[in-house]
């Protein structure tokens, strides 16, 4: 029994929105977490942690996000964890998203005049003092425009959690064409789905660019 | 910590696993090539004096940069037959990595040449050369030069969404790597060594641009 695409498939498939905008929010948080340990990683004066943290950003920035999730989804029973596909997608994500998130800020505190690193020292601050108060807040704002711009893509690679069973907007809309056999439609929607949300970020990300670009 | 690893199962399947890597390397070859060549007249088509043609760039830039690439695939792949268009899963992978990438890299081109002084185009033009002449003898290489990394960044990029393409069974690594799991059941190590196989073809792209990199722009900064 082939269905028509009506106002429930419309609303089935929108409804997947949802669970996309929550996991690239987790994804975005965890990985804001994680990205701003890595990004100190990189640049700390210790050569362990600086070839560790470049070892995991090389990683996840060589390899297919695809086969990041796969290996979590298929990792995690290996070691003995039970996973369902939220666990799965929300951890594949949260590590991606540190490993360029970090990547990014590297960049915005490498970014910081030096000067600003020794003014702090000559003030006697430590590490942590200078960092918090001194540095990030400089390097958050140079790392600003980049940092949304990977919110897009990070929102767009949540589609590939529908390929591990993770029911969201594509996943919903897979479904909804193979029961409607209204590809177009379905993917058409879903597309514009993303496109609502991700259009006003790259907008919004190239306004910041060119906001700081006019003050340097 | 019971689980046994068996790496031989799955390396027995060693020459589809080279087949996956050799049809991986050359759909991207092929969609860099053909993305360039869209990026190029997608740029063009937003310098065009002819508005509809500007905007026509400046939509396909911005759909296919704000929408993601399994949704673009799938909608190809599946959409097209709707429309009465047969296509094979190739042909839609290869059409689909190439608009995609052709998308991201107008963006990108069309930041270098916005990036050469306007006095170099005003020379060309005193110099009785058709716009397209200035572009091909004074812009592209220098603004080339500047997007080079950028440029190489993408497509390097593309090579690990080309894996995307295993959603419409379009036969590379991935697809072959999900082969293998099927008859093996040896999910993780399958995984684990398409992804090695990734890394290393990831590395070896972006060495080869390196080398292309030296060998085209060897001349001095100025």
């Amino acid at each position: 029994m082939i269905r028509d695409f009506s106002v429930n498939e419309f609303l089935a498939i929108v409804s997947g929105l949802k669970a996309t905008v929550l996991l690239s929010l987790l994804a975005f948080a965890g990985g804001g977490l994680g990205g701003l340990l890595i990004a100190l990683a990189r640049t700390s004066q210790s050569a362990v942690l600086r070839s560790a943290s470049a070892a995991f950003i090389d990683f996840f920035q060589g390899t297919p996000l695809l086969m990041q999730l796969f290996l979590v989804f298929y990792g995690l029973p290996v070691l003995g964890y039970h996973v369902n596909p939220w666990v799965a997608a929300g951890i594949g994500l949260t590590l991606h998203a540190g490993a360029f998130l970090g990547e990014i800020w590297r960049g915005g505190i490498q970014a910081v005049p030096r000067g600003q690193t020794e003014a702090a020292h000559a003030l006697g601050l430590g590490y942590m003092a200078r960092m918090r108060d001194v540095v990030l807040p400089q390097a958050l704002r140079l790392s600003l425009a980049p940092t949304v711009g990977f919110l897009v893509q990070l929102i767009k690679g949540t589609s590939l959690a529908a390929v591990i069973g993770f029911v969201e907007l594509s996943r919903s809309a897979q479904i909804i064409s193979s029961t409607t056999y209204k590809p177009l439609q379905a993917y058409g929607l879903a597309g514009l789905c993303y496109f609502a949300i991700c259009f006003p970020l790259s907008r919004f990300s190239a306004a910041l660019e060119r906001r700081y670009a006019a003050k340097t | 910590m019971t689980y046994q690893f068996d790496f031989g199962a799955v390396l027995e399947y060693w020459p589809q696993l080279a087949h996956g890597c050799a049809l991986t390397l050359s759909m991207t070859l092929l969609s860099v090539l053909a993305g360039l060549t869209i990026g190029l007249l997608t740029m063009l088509a937003g310098r065009s004096r002819w508005r509809p043609l500007r905007l026509l760039a400046v939509g396909y830039i911005e759909l296919v940069r704000n929408t993601p690439f399994l949704m673009q695939v799938l909608f190809l792949y599946f959409g097209l037959p709707q429309l009465g268009i047969g296509i094979t899963p190739w042909p839609a992978a290869i059409i689909a990595l190439s608009l995609n990438s052709g998308a991201f890299a107008a963006e990108i081109i069309r930041g270098g040449v916005e990036g050469i002084p306007r006095g170099q185009f005003e020379a060309g033009a005193a110099l009785g050369l058709h716009p397209l002449q200035v572009l091909r003898f004074i812009v592209l290489k220098p603004a080339m030069r500047v997007i080079y990394p950028a440029l190489s960044g993408q497509f390097v990029l593309l090579l690990l969404t080309s894996s995307i393409v295993s959603a419409i069974s379009a036969e590379e690594l991935t697809a072959v790597a999900q082969q293998i799991d099927t008859t093996t059941f040896r999910s993780f190590e399958i995984y684990i060594i398409a992804t090695a196989l990734y890394l290393l073809m990831a590395l070896l792209f972006s060495q080869a641009f390196k080398a292309v990199e030296r060998r085209a722009f060897s001349y001095p900064q100025k």
